[in-house]
Protein backbone atom coordinates (compact mmCIF):
# COMPACT_ATOMS: atom_id res chain seq x y z
CA UNK A 1 0.00 0.00 0.00
CA UNK A 2 1.31 3.59 -0.93
CA UNK A 3 -0.20 6.59 0.09
CA UNK A 4 -0.10 9.05 -3.57
CA UNK A 5 -1.25 12.90 -4.23
CA UNK A 6 -2.31 13.53 -6.84
CA UNK A 7 -2.86 17.42 -7.60
CA UNK A 8 -4.98 18.89 -10.52
CA UNK A 9 -4.15 21.49 -12.65
CA UNK A 10 -6.17 24.02 -10.23
CA UNK A 11 -4.02 22.40 -7.39
CA UNK A 12 -6.89 20.41 -6.09
CA UNK A 13 -5.03 17.52 -4.02
CA UNK A 14 -5.87 14.24 -3.97
CA UNK A 15 -4.54 11.83 -1.31
CA UNK A 16 -5.27 7.98 -2.05
CA UNK A 17 -4.31 4.70 -0.60
CA UNK A 18 -3.38 2.60 -3.64
CA UNK A 19 -2.83 -0.89 -3.94
CA UNK A 20 0.88 -2.77 -3.87
CA UNK A 21 0.57 -3.71 -7.99
CA UNK A 22 -1.43 -1.21 -9.23
CA UNK A 23 -0.39 1.31 -11.42
CA UNK A 24 -0.15 5.32 -10.48
CA UNK A 25 -3.31 5.53 -13.63
CA UNK A 26 -5.29 2.33 -11.74
CA UNK A 27 -4.95 4.15 -8.02
CA UNK A 28 -6.66 7.38 -9.74
CA UNK A 29 -9.08 6.50 -11.87
CA UNK A 30 -10.28 3.70 -9.29
CA UNK A 31 -10.40 6.37 -7.43
CA UNK A 32 -12.20 8.85 -9.53
CA UNK A 33 -9.52 11.44 -9.15
CA UNK A 34 -10.24 13.33 -12.31
CA UNK A 35 -7.15 14.34 -14.85
CA UNK A 36 -6.36 10.93 -15.55
CA UNK A 37 -8.64 9.72 -18.97
CA UNK A 38 -6.95 6.39 -19.14
CA UNK A 39 -8.75 5.54 -22.46
CA UNK A 40 -6.76 2.65 -23.39
CA UNK A 41 -7.36 0.93 -19.89
CA UNK A 42 -3.64 1.06 -19.00
CA UNK A 43 -2.07 -0.40 -22.71
CA UNK A 44 0.23 2.29 -23.20
CA UNK A 45 -1.85 3.07 -26.23
CA UNK A 46 -2.90 6.24 -25.28
CA UNK A 47 -0.84 8.79 -23.59
CA UNK A 48 -4.01 10.04 -21.94
CA UNK A 49 -2.87 9.37 -18.53
CA UNK A 50 0.14 12.10 -18.65
CA UNK A 51 1.50 13.01 -15.27
CA UNK A 52 4.03 14.98 -14.27
CA UNK A 53 6.48 13.15 -11.51
CA UNK A 54 7.39 15.38 -8.76
CA UNK A 55 11.17 15.85 -8.53
CA UNK A 56 12.10 14.18 -6.08
CA UNK A 57 10.35 10.84 -6.67
CA UNK A 58 12.03 10.86 -10.44
CA UNK A 59 14.45 8.01 -9.57
CA UNK A 60 12.25 5.84 -7.62
CA UNK A 61 9.51 5.66 -10.04
CA UNK A 62 12.37 3.97 -12.75
CA UNK A 63 12.85 4.75 -16.59
CA UNK A 64 10.27 5.11 -19.27
CA UNK A 65 9.63 2.54 -22.04
CA UNK A 66 11.00 3.03 -25.52
CA UNK A 67 7.10 2.82 -26.28
CA UNK A 68 6.20 4.97 -23.20
CA UNK A 69 9.12 7.56 -24.52
CA UNK A 70 7.83 7.71 -27.91
CA UNK A 71 4.35 8.35 -26.83
CA UNK A 72 5.04 10.83 -24.98
CA UNK A 73 6.87 12.81 -27.18
CA UNK A 74 4.02 13.12 -29.11
CA UNK A 75 1.59 14.35 -25.75
CA UNK A 76 0.89 18.14 -24.95
CA UNK A 77 3.15 20.18 -22.41
CA UNK A 78 5.36 16.95 -22.11
CA UNK A 79 7.89 18.07 -19.54
CA UNK A 80 11.66 16.04 -18.41
CA UNK A 81 9.56 15.06 -15.40
CA UNK A 82 6.43 13.78 -17.70
CA UNK A 83 4.94 10.01 -17.07
CA UNK A 84 2.33 8.26 -18.22
CA UNK A 85 0.97 6.95 -14.63
CA UNK A 86 0.21 3.52 -16.67
CA UNK A 87 3.53 2.46 -16.77
CA UNK A 88 4.40 3.08 -12.69
CA UNK A 89 3.91 0.09 -10.97
CA UNK A 90 3.09 1.33 -7.37
CA UNK A 91 4.88 -0.53 -4.52
CA UNK A 92 5.93 0.16 -0.78
CA UNK A 93 8.95 2.21 -2.02
CA UNK A 94 6.48 4.70 -3.27
CA UNK A 95 4.72 5.74 -0.20
CA UNK A 96 4.13 9.45 -0.04
CA UNK A 97 4.44 9.69 -4.30
CA UNK A 98 3.03 13.11 -5.29
CA UNK A 99 2.33 13.35 -9.05
CA UNK A 100 0.88 16.87 -11.20
CA UNK A 101 -1.58 16.53 -13.45
CA UNK A 102 -1.51 18.79 -16.92
CA UNK A 103 -4.19 20.56 -17.62
CA UNK A 104 -5.44 18.08 -20.22
CA UNK A 105 -4.91 14.93 -21.37
CA UNK A 106 -6.12 15.63 -24.99
CA UNK B 1 -31.54 23.67 -19.44
CA UNK B 2 -29.80 21.00 -17.00
CA UNK B 3 -31.02 19.93 -13.94
CA UNK B 4 -28.66 18.74 -11.37
CA UNK B 5 -30.90 17.15 -9.81
CA UNK B 6 -32.95 15.46 -12.27
CA UNK B 7 -33.53 11.41 -11.51
CA UNK B 8 -30.78 9.38 -14.41
CA UNK B 9 -31.73 5.72 -15.26
CA UNK B 10 -28.63 4.24 -17.03
CA UNK B 11 -29.48 0.74 -18.83
CA UNK B 12 -26.63 -0.99 -19.63
CA UNK B 13 -23.45 -1.28 -16.95
CA UNK B 14 -20.66 -2.01 -19.59
CA UNK B 15 -18.00 1.05 -20.52
CA UNK B 16 -19.97 3.26 -21.83
CA UNK B 17 -22.93 2.98 -19.00
CA UNK B 18 -20.35 2.80 -16.18
CA UNK B 19 -18.24 6.03 -17.47
CA UNK B 20 -21.55 8.34 -17.87
CA UNK B 21 -22.34 7.20 -14.32
CA UNK B 22 -18.71 8.41 -12.67
CA UNK B 23 -18.94 11.43 -15.36
CA UNK B 24 -22.23 12.37 -14.16
CA UNK B 25 -21.20 12.55 -10.01
CA UNK B 26 -17.37 13.77 -11.33
CA UNK B 27 -18.90 17.08 -13.21
CA UNK B 28 -21.41 17.55 -9.88
CA UNK B 29 -24.65 15.88 -10.87
CA UNK B 30 -26.59 15.86 -7.50
CA UNK B 31 -29.96 13.72 -8.22
CA UNK B 32 -30.67 9.87 -8.32
CA UNK B 33 -28.31 7.84 -10.78
CA UNK B 34 -29.48 4.24 -11.19
CA UNK B 35 -26.58 2.00 -13.14
CA UNK B 36 -29.00 -1.58 -14.60
CA UNK B 37 -26.58 -4.00 -15.96
CA UNK B 38 -27.35 -7.63 -16.83
CA UNK B 39 -24.23 -8.68 -15.81
CA UNK B 40 -23.81 -10.19 -12.44
CA UNK B 41 -20.04 -7.76 -12.36
CA UNK B 42 -20.27 -4.27 -11.60
CA UNK B 43 -18.76 -2.27 -15.17
CA UNK B 44 -15.29 -3.56 -16.40
CA UNK B 45 -13.01 -3.02 -19.19
CA UNK B 46 -13.36 -5.68 -22.23
CA UNK B 47 -10.24 -5.16 -24.06
CA UNK B 48 -8.47 -7.74 -21.91
CA UNK B 49 -10.67 -9.84 -22.27
CA UNK B 50 -9.13 -11.43 -25.23
CA UNK B 51 -5.40 -10.53 -24.78
CA UNK B 52 -4.34 -10.14 -21.27
CA UNK B 53 -6.98 -11.50 -18.75
CA UNK B 54 -6.95 -14.28 -21.14
CA UNK B 55 -3.99 -15.57 -20.64
CA UNK B 56 -3.76 -14.56 -16.81
CA UNK B 57 -2.59 -11.61 -16.60
CA UNK B 58 -5.31 -9.56 -15.53
CA UNK B 59 -7.76 -10.93 -13.11
CA UNK B 60 -11.42 -9.36 -12.00
CA UNK B 61 -10.05 -6.79 -9.83
CA UNK B 62 -8.07 -5.45 -12.03
CA UNK B 63 -10.84 -5.40 -14.58
CA UNK B 64 -13.57 -3.36 -13.07
CA UNK B 65 -13.63 0.37 -13.68
CA UNK B 66 -13.97 1.16 -10.09
CA UNK B 67 -14.04 -0.75 -7.17
CA UNK B 68 -17.47 -2.12 -6.10
CA UNK B 69 -17.95 0.06 -3.26
CA UNK B 70 -17.68 2.89 -5.50
CA UNK B 71 -21.26 2.71 -6.60
CA UNK B 72 -22.48 3.38 -3.17
CA UNK B 73 -20.40 5.69 -2.00
CA UNK B 74 -21.01 7.72 -4.66
CA UNK B 75 -25.06 7.19 -4.19
CA UNK B 76 -25.25 5.59 -7.86
CA UNK B 77 -27.80 2.58 -7.72
CA UNK B 78 -26.29 -0.21 -9.13
CA UNK B 79 -28.71 -3.30 -9.92
CA UNK B 80 -26.97 -6.35 -11.82
CA UNK B 81 -28.36 -9.11 -13.22
CA UNK B 82 -31.03 -6.73 -13.93
CA UNK B 83 -32.12 -5.85 -17.79
CA UNK B 84 -35.05 -3.37 -19.10
CA UNK B 85 -37.52 -4.96 -20.89
CA UNK B 86 -40.07 -2.56 -22.08
CA UNK B 87 -39.33 1.43 -22.49
CA UNK B 88 -42.78 3.59 -21.59
CA UNK B 89 -41.65 6.87 -23.03
CA UNK B 90 -45.30 8.71 -22.48
CA UNK B 91 -45.02 8.27 -18.74
CA UNK B 92 -40.99 7.71 -18.56
CA UNK B 93 -40.91 4.71 -16.71
CA UNK B 94 -38.57 1.57 -17.65
CA UNK B 95 -39.73 -2.12 -16.79
CA UNK B 96 -37.22 -3.94 -15.84
CA UNK B 97 -36.63 -8.06 -15.79
CA UNK B 98 -37.38 -8.13 -12.17
CA UNK B 99 -40.79 -6.97 -12.70
CA UNK B 100 -40.33 -3.83 -10.75
CA UNK B 101 -40.31 -0.21 -12.98
CA UNK B 102 -38.08 3.11 -12.94
CA UNK B 103 -38.97 6.28 -14.02
CA UNK B 104 -36.82 8.66 -15.17
CA UNK B 105 -36.20 12.31 -15.62
CA UNK B 106 -33.31 11.21 -18.10
CA UNK B 107 -32.21 7.66 -19.51
CA UNK B 108 -29.07 6.73 -21.16
CA UNK B 109 -29.32 3.52 -23.33
CA UNK B 110 -25.66 2.04 -22.96
CA UNK B 111 -27.12 -1.55 -23.68
CA UNK B 112 -24.15 -2.30 -26.43
CA UNK B 113 -24.31 -4.82 -28.93
CA UNK B 114 -24.35 -8.90 -29.36
CA UNK B 115 -22.51 -10.98 -30.95
CA UNK B 116 -23.39 -12.26 -34.28
CA UNK B 117 -24.66 -15.81 -34.03
CA UNK B 118 -23.57 -18.27 -37.65
CA UNK B 119 -27.37 -19.78 -38.45
CA UNK B 120 -26.12 -23.07 -39.45
CA UNK B 121 -26.50 -26.24 -37.94
CA UNK B 122 -25.22 -27.10 -34.90
CA UNK B 123 -24.37 -23.64 -33.65
CA UNK B 124 -26.24 -24.95 -30.43
CA UNK B 125 -23.51 -27.45 -29.51
CA UNK B 126 -21.94 -26.93 -26.17
CA UNK B 127 -18.39 -25.70 -26.82
CA UNK B 128 -19.35 -23.36 -29.35
CA UNK B 129 -18.25 -19.78 -27.95
CA UNK B 130 -18.21 -16.06 -28.28
CA UNK B 131 -16.73 -13.34 -26.57
CA UNK B 132 -18.60 -10.47 -25.52
CA UNK B 133 -18.64 -11.11 -21.58
CA UNK B 134 -16.35 -11.95 -18.64
CA UNK B 135 -18.42 -14.89 -18.29
CA UNK B 136 -17.41 -15.89 -22.25
CA UNK B 137 -13.91 -15.46 -21.44
CA UNK B 138 -14.07 -17.49 -18.29
CA UNK B 139 -15.84 -20.64 -21.58
CA UNK B 140 -12.79 -19.73 -23.21
CA UNK B 141 -9.71 -19.87 -20.95
CA UNK B 142 -11.59 -23.06 -19.47
CA UNK B 143 -11.47 -24.75 -23.20
CA UNK B 144 -7.91 -23.54 -24.32
CA UNK B 145 -4.60 -24.73 -22.96
CA UNK B 146 -1.85 -27.31 -23.95
CA UNK B 147 -3.02 -29.52 -26.85
CA UNK B 148 -6.67 -28.30 -27.48
CA UNK B 149 -7.76 -27.65 -30.67
CA UNK B 150 -9.40 -24.38 -31.06
CA UNK B 151 -11.29 -23.36 -34.11
CA UNK B 152 -11.89 -19.38 -35.00
CA UNK B 153 -14.29 -18.55 -37.16
CA UNK B 154 -13.64 -15.03 -38.07
CA UNK B 155 -10.50 -13.38 -39.24
CA UNK B 156 -11.10 -9.69 -37.69
CA UNK B 157 -9.31 -8.35 -34.38
CA UNK B 158 -11.06 -10.54 -31.92
CA UNK B 159 -10.49 -13.56 -33.90
CA UNK B 160 -6.89 -12.96 -34.07
CA UNK B 161 -6.75 -11.62 -30.55
CA UNK B 162 -7.83 -14.77 -29.60
CA UNK B 163 -5.94 -16.86 -31.79
CA UNK B 164 -2.58 -15.34 -30.27
CA UNK B 165 -3.85 -15.86 -26.76
CA UNK B 166 -4.46 -19.33 -27.51
CA UNK B 167 -1.44 -19.86 -29.05
CA UNK B 168 0.51 -18.35 -25.99
CA UNK B 169 -1.87 -20.78 -23.60
CA UNK B 170 -0.34 -23.71 -26.37
CA UNK B 171 -3.28 -24.62 -28.00
CA UNK B 172 -3.45 -25.81 -31.96
CA UNK B 173 -5.23 -22.71 -33.46
CA UNK B 174 -7.24 -23.12 -37.01
CA UNK B 175 -8.62 -19.58 -38.16
CA UNK B 176 -11.59 -19.85 -40.88
CA UNK B 177 -12.21 -16.79 -42.77
CA UNK B 178 -14.94 -16.21 -45.26
CA UNK B 179 -12.87 -13.36 -47.30
CA UNK B 180 -9.95 -13.61 -48.92
CA UNK B 181 -7.94 -12.01 -46.66
CA UNK B 182 -8.00 -11.63 -42.61
CA UNK B 183 -9.73 -8.02 -41.45
CA UNK B 184 -11.35 -7.35 -44.61
CA UNK B 185 -13.77 -4.92 -43.59
CA UNK B 186 -11.21 -2.99 -41.17
CA UNK B 187 -7.64 -3.04 -43.01
CA UNK B 188 -5.69 -2.72 -45.70
CA UNK B 189 -4.10 -5.24 -47.52
CA UNK B 190 -0.87 -4.25 -46.62
CA UNK B 191 -1.99 -5.21 -42.83
CA UNK B 192 -3.78 -7.94 -43.71
CA UNK B 193 -0.95 -9.83 -45.09
CA UNK B 194 1.43 -8.71 -42.42
CA UNK B 195 -0.88 -9.94 -39.28
CA UNK B 196 -1.18 -13.22 -41.39
CA UNK B 197 2.42 -13.57 -41.79
CA UNK B 198 3.15 -12.97 -37.94
CA UNK B 199 0.16 -15.62 -37.17
CA UNK B 200 1.70 -17.94 -39.36
CA UNK B 201 4.94 -17.28 -37.88
CA UNK B 202 3.39 -18.32 -34.31
CA UNK B 203 2.03 -21.62 -35.60
CA UNK B 204 -1.85 -20.48 -36.32
CA UNK B 205 -3.23 -22.59 -39.49
CA UNK B 206 -5.62 -20.52 -41.69
CA UNK B 207 -8.46 -20.80 -43.75
CA UNK B 208 -9.15 -18.31 -46.07
CA UNK B 209 -12.17 -18.05 -48.52
CA UNK B 210 -14.21 -20.83 -46.37
CA UNK B 211 -17.11 -20.84 -45.43
CA UNK B 212 -18.91 -22.43 -42.88
CA UNK B 213 -21.59 -24.99 -42.90
CA UNK B 214 -22.15 -25.93 -39.50
CA UNK B 215 -20.64 -27.89 -35.93
CA UNK B 216 -20.91 -31.48 -35.79
CA UNK B 217 -20.92 -33.08 -32.62
CA UNK B 218 -20.73 -35.99 -29.74
CA UNK B 219 -22.68 -36.17 -26.77
CA UNK B 220 -23.98 -32.29 -26.98
CA UNK B 221 -20.21 -31.09 -27.37
CA UNK B 222 -18.58 -29.82 -30.64
CA UNK B 223 -16.22 -31.61 -31.91
CA UNK B 224 -15.58 -30.24 -35.39
CA UNK B 225 -16.64 -27.61 -37.97
CA UNK B 226 -17.66 -28.22 -41.38
CA UNK B 227 -17.11 -26.24 -44.27
CA UNK B 228 -18.51 -25.54 -48.11
CA UNK B 229 -15.85 -27.66 -49.52
CA UNK B 230 -17.22 -30.66 -47.51
CA UNK B 231 -14.30 -30.74 -44.94
CA UNK B 232 -14.93 -31.35 -41.59
CA UNK B 233 -11.71 -29.81 -39.56
CA UNK B 234 -11.74 -31.72 -35.82
CA UNK B 235 -11.92 -29.09 -32.86
CA UNK B 236 -12.34 -28.81 -28.99
CA UNK B 237 -14.08 -25.56 -28.92
CA UNK B 238 -15.17 -22.66 -31.64
CA UNK B 239 -15.02 -18.99 -30.88
CA UNK B 240 -17.37 -17.18 -33.31
CA UNK B 241 -16.13 -13.69 -34.20
CA UNK B 242 -18.27 -12.54 -37.24
CA UNK B 243 -19.40 -9.17 -36.01
CA UNK B 244 -21.54 -7.39 -33.55
CA UNK B 245 -25.20 -6.02 -33.82
CA UNK B 246 -26.63 -3.29 -31.83
CA UNK B 247 -28.90 -3.80 -28.80
CA UNK B 248 -31.52 -1.34 -30.18
CA UNK B 249 -34.93 -3.26 -30.20
CA UNK B 250 -35.69 -1.37 -26.81
CA UNK B 251 -35.46 1.76 -28.51
CA UNK B 252 -36.88 1.08 -31.48
CA UNK B 253 -39.85 -0.63 -30.17
CA UNK B 254 -40.48 2.36 -28.05
CA UNK B 255 -40.52 4.85 -31.71
CA UNK B 256 -37.31 6.48 -31.21
CA UNK B 257 -35.39 6.92 -34.60
CA UNK B 258 -32.76 4.10 -35.17
CA UNK B 259 -30.82 3.10 -38.18
CA UNK B 260 -28.52 -0.28 -37.33
CA UNK B 261 -28.12 1.70 -33.91
CA UNK B 262 -29.87 4.58 -31.98
CA UNK B 263 -29.81 7.56 -33.69
CA UNK B 264 -28.46 10.00 -31.87
CA UNK B 265 -26.91 14.12 -32.20
CA UNK B 266 -23.68 15.92 -31.61
CA UNK B 267 -24.99 15.55 -27.58
CA UNK B 268 -25.62 11.89 -27.92
CA UNK B 269 -29.32 13.00 -27.69
CA UNK B 270 -32.10 10.41 -29.44
CA UNK B 271 -35.13 11.97 -30.85
CA UNK B 272 -36.00 12.00 -27.93
CA UNK B 273 -35.02 14.99 -25.79
CA UNK B 274 -35.10 13.43 -22.51
CA UNK B 275 -33.02 10.14 -23.88
CA UNK B 276 -29.52 9.12 -24.73
CA UNK B 277 -27.85 6.48 -26.39
CA UNK B 278 -24.29 6.19 -25.84
CA UNK B 279 -21.67 3.24 -26.82
CA UNK B 280 -21.88 0.52 -29.33
CA UNK B 281 -25.44 0.96 -29.91
CA UNK B 282 -25.51 4.84 -30.82
CA UNK B 283 -25.49 5.65 -34.58
CA UNK B 284 -24.14 9.00 -34.14
CA UNK B 285 -22.58 11.65 -36.13
CA UNK B 286 -18.53 12.49 -36.90
CA UNK B 287 -18.27 15.53 -38.13
CA UNK B 288 -14.83 14.94 -39.37
CA UNK B 289 -16.19 12.69 -42.12
CA UNK B 290 -19.26 14.45 -43.02
CA UNK B 291 -21.47 11.29 -41.83
CA UNK B 292 -23.29 9.07 -39.26
CA UNK B 293 -22.10 5.55 -38.61
CA UNK B 294 -21.87 3.53 -35.25
CA UNK B 295 -18.64 2.03 -33.75
CA UNK B 296 -17.70 -0.53 -31.29
CA UNK B 297 -14.70 0.83 -29.65
CA UNK B 298 -13.89 1.69 -25.68
CA UNK B 299 -12.66 5.21 -27.07
CA UNK B 300 -15.82 5.75 -28.62
CA UNK B 301 -17.69 4.69 -25.42
CA UNK B 302 -15.31 7.03 -23.49
CA UNK B 303 -16.27 9.75 -25.72
CA UNK B 304 -20.09 9.60 -26.16
CA UNK B 305 -20.43 9.34 -22.25
CA UNK B 306 -18.52 12.51 -21.82
CA UNK B 307 -20.69 14.46 -24.45
CA UNK B 308 -23.85 13.02 -22.53
CA UNK B 309 -22.78 13.37 -18.93
CA UNK B 310 -21.81 17.26 -20.38
CA UNK B 311 -24.91 17.32 -21.78
CA UNK B 312 -26.96 16.51 -18.84
CA UNK B 313 -25.21 18.87 -16.39
CA UNK B 314 -25.06 21.85 -18.78
CA UNK B 315 -21.16 21.53 -19.55
CA UNK B 316 -19.75 22.55 -22.94
CA UNK B 317 -19.34 19.97 -25.34
CA UNK B 318 -16.32 18.11 -25.42
CA UNK B 319 -14.20 19.17 -28.08
CA UNK B 320 -14.77 17.06 -31.34
CA UNK B 321 -12.30 13.23 -31.60
CA UNK B 322 -10.50 11.78 -34.35
CA UNK B 323 -11.88 8.05 -33.41
CA UNK B 324 -9.10 5.34 -32.36
CA UNK B 325 -8.44 1.99 -31.25
CA UNK B 326 -6.00 -0.57 -30.70
CA UNK B 327 -5.27 -4.30 -31.13
CA UNK B 328 -2.06 -5.97 -29.49
CA UNK B 329 -1.24 -9.54 -31.01
CA UNK B 330 1.80 -11.30 -29.49
CA UNK B 331 4.57 -8.27 -29.07
CA UNK B 332 2.58 -6.72 -31.80
CA UNK B 333 0.94 -3.06 -31.03
CA UNK B 334 -1.99 -1.80 -33.40
CA UNK B 335 -3.06 1.47 -33.10
CA UNK B 336 -5.26 2.99 -35.73
CA UNK B 337 -6.78 6.86 -35.58
CA UNK B 338 -9.58 7.76 -37.99
CA UNK B 339 -11.38 5.84 -40.89
CA UNK B 340 -10.63 5.51 -44.34
CA UNK B 341 -13.39 7.22 -45.57
CA UNK B 342 -13.48 8.76 -49.36
CA UNK B 343 -9.50 7.68 -49.98
CA UNK B 344 -7.49 7.72 -53.02
CA UNK B 345 -4.07 6.82 -52.19
CA UNK B 346 -2.43 4.38 -49.85
CA UNK B 347 1.08 5.89 -48.80
CA UNK B 348 3.64 3.08 -46.67
CA UNK B 349 6.06 4.39 -44.04
CA UNK B 350 8.68 1.68 -42.89
CA UNK B 351 9.52 -1.81 -44.22
CA UNK B 352 6.76 -4.38 -42.80
CA UNK B 353 9.85 -6.76 -42.66
CA UNK B 354 11.02 -4.91 -39.64
CA UNK B 355 7.66 -5.65 -37.92
CA UNK B 356 7.59 -1.33 -37.47
CA UNK B 357 5.79 0.19 -40.16
CA UNK B 358 2.30 2.37 -40.66
CA UNK B 359 -0.34 2.85 -43.50
CA UNK B 360 -1.77 6.16 -43.90
CA UNK B 361 -4.80 6.31 -46.01
CA UNK B 362 -5.24 9.66 -47.84
CA UNK B 363 -7.66 11.89 -49.17
CA UNK B 364 -5.43 14.59 -51.66
CA UNK B 365 -2.99 15.68 -49.38
CA UNK B 366 -4.93 14.66 -45.80
CA UNK B 367 -4.85 12.24 -43.70
CA UNK B 368 -8.02 10.07 -43.39
CA UNK B 369 -6.54 7.63 -41.26
CA UNK B 370 -3.64 5.38 -39.91
CA UNK B 371 -2.71 2.03 -39.22
CA UNK B 372 0.14 2.04 -37.02
CA UNK B 373 2.47 -0.96 -35.73
CA UNK B 374 4.75 -1.00 -32.90
CA UNK B 375 4.87 3.35 -34.32
CA UNK B 376 3.42 5.41 -31.58
CA UNK B 377 4.98 9.00 -33.29
CA UNK B 378 3.08 7.49 -36.62
CA UNK B 379 -0.03 6.64 -34.91
CA UNK B 380 -0.26 9.96 -32.43
CA UNK B 381 0.92 12.98 -34.78
CA UNK B 382 -1.44 10.86 -37.75
CA UNK B 383 -4.14 11.53 -35.21
CA UNK B 384 -3.31 15.29 -34.71
CA UNK B 385 -2.86 15.82 -38.47
CA UNK B 386 -6.38 13.88 -38.95
CA UNK B 387 -8.19 16.36 -36.38
CA UNK B 388 -6.40 19.32 -37.78
CA UNK B 389 -7.07 18.55 -41.32
CA UNK B 390 -3.24 19.67 -41.62
CA UNK B 391 -1.99 18.89 -45.43
CA UNK B 392 0.95 16.78 -45.44
CA UNK B 393 4.22 16.32 -47.89
CA UNK B 394 3.51 12.94 -49.47
CA UNK B 395 7.21 12.20 -49.76
CA UNK B 396 8.13 13.34 -46.27
CA UNK B 397 5.45 10.84 -45.25
CA UNK B 398 6.65 8.20 -46.83
CA UNK B 399 10.47 9.15 -45.99
CA UNK B 400 11.68 7.39 -42.70
CA UNK B 401 14.01 9.84 -42.04
CA UNK B 402 11.98 12.86 -42.18
CA UNK B 403 10.39 13.04 -38.45
CA UNK B 404 6.94 12.89 -37.95
CA UNK B 405 7.31 16.52 -36.96
CA UNK B 406 8.03 17.61 -39.87
CA UNK B 407 5.76 15.50 -42.70
CA UNK B 408 3.42 18.89 -43.14
CA UNK B 409 3.49 20.16 -46.37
Amino acid sequence: MAKITYIEHDGTEHVVDVKTGLTVMEGAVKNNVPGIDADCGGACACATCHVYVDEAWKDKTGESSAMEESMLDFAENVEPNSRLSCQIKVSDALDGLIVRLPESQH
Amino acid sequence: MSDLGANVVILGAGHAGGTAAALLRQYGHTGPISLIGDEPLAPYQRPPLSKAWLKGEADADSLALKPLEFYAEHQIDFRPNTRAVKLRRSDKVVELSDGSTLTYDILILATGARAIKLPVPGADLAGLLELRTAADAEALKAAVGPGKRLAVVGGGYIGLEVAASGRALGAEVVVIERESRLLARVACEALSSFFRGVHETHGVIFEMGASVTGFVGENGHVTGVTLADGRTLPCDAAVIGVGATPNDELAAESGLDTARGVVVDLEARTSDPSIFAIGDVAHRPMPIYDRMFRMESVPNALEQAKQAASAITGRPAPAGEVPWQWSDQYDLKLQIAGYAFDTDEVLLRGDPASGKFAVFHLKGDQIQSVEAINSPPEFMMGKQLIGNRKSVSKAKLSDLSVSMKEVVA
